[in-house]
């Protein structure tokens, strides 16, 4: 990745006086990747992004944009645009001369101005749009005109703010496929700022997962989801059990680990150097595990425990189960599909069955 | 309804009635020392008769005009400083920049004598320099001299409104011109200029206006040249002794301040439509 990267973050630090918004951060982007930042609020993801656009200067490193150096390049004459999270859309201008406000340099006739613009329209699906203000539009109108304010500039990278945030769910939804339908469009590389995991999951091609400045994990969704590296990261994307253990040997490319709660185990090394006596964590995902009301004659674990709490969800319910010697109930998710055992009562006893290959090890912190 | 009544009752009677009288008294004439209260519109046959009173209304807009556009320009970078570069303590810059405001109008008029004079700060300082040999006369007792005074004494009217619609421009406006291409140059052309124009619209309503009218600052410092309506007006009340004239004057004050800000309000109206 390194060498055909098309953005490179190379070990930039950010300081605001005594505080430390952005940590070592390094990352590669490919070019016309979709590509996430994602992070609770105050992880550094909107300053790195920021330091992409030239609003503001890592305090050391290097940023390279399709391999230039950007450090000294001002943000008016880098090759970026920004989708901003308010979208900041200027309130004097008509959503035509939104649009066509970065045309200016190009020193185009306002004819061809004015028919980029309409292309851009109908290109988010907003043709006959370019007279109104700014107040005359919805939030997700607002959000298409930042998006295609930027657009026609065709930078080579797009940059978006949190731009889903300010609307509903239902219009996040959408716009989020249309998002993703239109990077796929324009062959743009983006770099998408957000705090929402499923956001993230659902658009992205790859994402790195932030936390006090630091970049804990840069992976695909499915990589991030199935083989997180960290007890951070894995709670942070979906729901996940953690359970204590001790490594207790290896045996050709598994661990065999004792744990609290599940019992032996053994759980694939994934190129991990531990040796016996050390403390780590497994973990595994609500799905991942069933529920069964006598012991399963198939199954590569089970034990057995107490049934403390259920929630039907609609489309899913959700088990809470009480095991012995484990502080945090175990969440089990079902999907209540025809025919399911969907009938569990509280306070039964439960079998809680799993396959060895769901089990994910994870290094203590 | 019922909250604004408090307001439109004061407004009744300190702002109708007055001018209710005004307009009745113009229709009036002077005889002696009492009225002839038959109404006619002799006064205002007059007042288009004689140069003198056009020539002094004229030489007031004009002045006030000049005053406006040099509070104005003068004040802009100030509360664009303050709006913009001030991150802590903005009150305190504000309220350091109208400290000199504290003080008495007729203080601050006589300061400006002190200053423009003939042996005052500017000519004894440029003489010592040897820059000059004799002091510079037209510092003092002349429509310059008016310009420069009024404008000081009316700067924190043009400031605070100024300083406040700067400060309500949404800063991310800002970064996304520049994303988007403009220097510093063009981003102040095409967003803070514009944004700000409330602003400056009402501050040059707030110095035009009670500047055409003022008569202290013209008086102390004005010299023959320059005089203003605002004199001729108050020399009507007093030792003119004529009162219907000082009324007659007032109003077509009024009306000549009323028709140059709606023309002022519609221009600006029009180049905001223009630039946008």
């Amino acid at each position: 990745m390194t060498q055909n990267a098309f953005i490179s973050v190379r070990n930039i630090d950010k300081h605001f006086g005594a505080f430390q918004a952005v940590n070592g951060a390094s990352i590669d982007i490919g070019h016309g990747e979709f590509f996430s930042l994602l992070g609770p609020s105050g992880c550094g993801k909107t300053t790195l992004l920021r330091m992409l656009a030239g609003f503001e200067a890592p305090s050391s490193g290097e940023i390279l944009i399709d391999g230039q150096p950007m450090t000294d390049v001002p943000p008016n004459l880098r090759p970026v645009n920004m989708v901003f999270q308010n979208y900041a859309i200027f309130p004097h201008l008509s959503v035509r001369d939104n649009i066509a406000y970065g045309l200016r340099k190009q020193k185009l006739s306002r004819e061809k101005r004015y028919e980029m613009v309409d292309e851009m329209l109908d290109l988010i699906k907003l043709p006959g749009y370019g007279e109104r203000r700014s107040h005359e539009l919805s939030g997700g109108q607002r959000q298409r005109i930042a998006l295609a304010r930027a657009l026609i500039l065709r930078p080579k990278v797009l940059l978006l703010d949190e731009p889903l945030g300010a609307l509903d769910k239902q219009l996040r939804e959408q716009m989020q496929l249309e998002l993703r339908a239109l990077q796929q469009t324009v062959g743009i590389t983006f770099v998408f700022v957000t705090h929402d995991q499923e956001e993230a999951l659902t658009l992205s091609d790859r994402i790195a997962v932030m936390s006090g400045g630091h970049v804990l994990q840069i992976d695909t969704p499915r990589g991030l989801y199935e083989a997180p590296n960290s007890r951070k990261v894995a709670s942070f994307i979906g729901t996940m059990n953690f359970f204590d253990a001790q490594v207790l040997g290896a045996e050709g490319g598994h661990f065999v680990v004792e744990t609290q709660g599940l019992g032996k185990l053994r759980v694939p090394s994934a190129g991990r150097n531990l040796a016996p006596g050390d403390k780590v964590e497994v973990a595994i995902r609500p799905e991942k595990l069933t529920l069964s009301d006598h012991k399963p004659d198939q199954s590569d674990g089970a034990v057995s425990g107490e049934l403390e709490n259920a929630a039907y969800l609609g489309e899913r319910s959700h088990y809470f189960v009480r095991l012995p010697g484990v502080e945090q109930p175990v969440a089990v998710s079902a999907q209540n599909s025809e025919g399911a055992t969907s009938q569990v009562n509280a306070n039964t006893h439960t079998w809680l069955n799993w396959s060895e290959s769901a089990i994910v090890l994870i290094g203590k912190e | 309804m019922v909250l604004l009544s408090p307001a439109f009752g004061f407004m009744l009677v300190a702002l109708l009635v007055p001018f209710g009288i005004l307009l009745l008294m113009s229709l009036w004439t002077a005889q002696g020392f009492g009225f002839d209260t038959s109404l006619t519109l002799d006064n205002y046959r007059q007042l288009l008769e004689r140069p003198i009173y056009g020539a002094l209304m004229e030489r007031s807009l004009s002045i006030s005009g000049s005053v406006t556009i040099a509070t104005v320009i003068l004040c802009y970078p100030m509360a664009y400083y303050v709006a913009f570069h001030v991150h802590r303590n903005k009150m305190i810059w504000l309220v350091f920049i109208t400290l000199p405001f504290w003080t008495s109008y007729l203080l601050r008029v006589f300061a400006w004598k002190v200053v423009l004079g003939y042996e005052g700060v500017i000519n004894s300082g440029l003489m010592s320099l040897g820059l000059i040999e004799a002091p510079l006369e037209f510092l003092l007792y002349s429509q310059s001299a008016v310009v420069i005074t009024l404008a000081h004494a009316w700067a924190a009217f043009a400031i605070l409104p100024l300083y406040v619609s700067l400060e309500k421009i949404d800063k991310s406006l800002l970064e996304a011109a520049t994303d988007l291409g403009d220097g510093p140059v063009a981003r102040f052309m095409r967003i803070t200029l514009p944004l700000s124009l409330p602003g400056v619209i009402s501050a040059s309503l707030l110095i035009f206006i009670p500047t055409t009218g003022d008569y202290i600052t013209p008086a102390l410092l004005g010299g023959p040249d320059g005089a203003m309506i605002g004199n001729l007006i108050q020399k009507q009340f007093g030792p003119i002794n004529n009162w219907p004239m000082g009324a007659t004057l007032a109003i077509v004050l009024m009306l000549c301040i009323a028709v140059v800000s709606g023309i002022f309000i519609l221009l600006t109206m029009l180049v905001r439509r223009r630039i946008s």
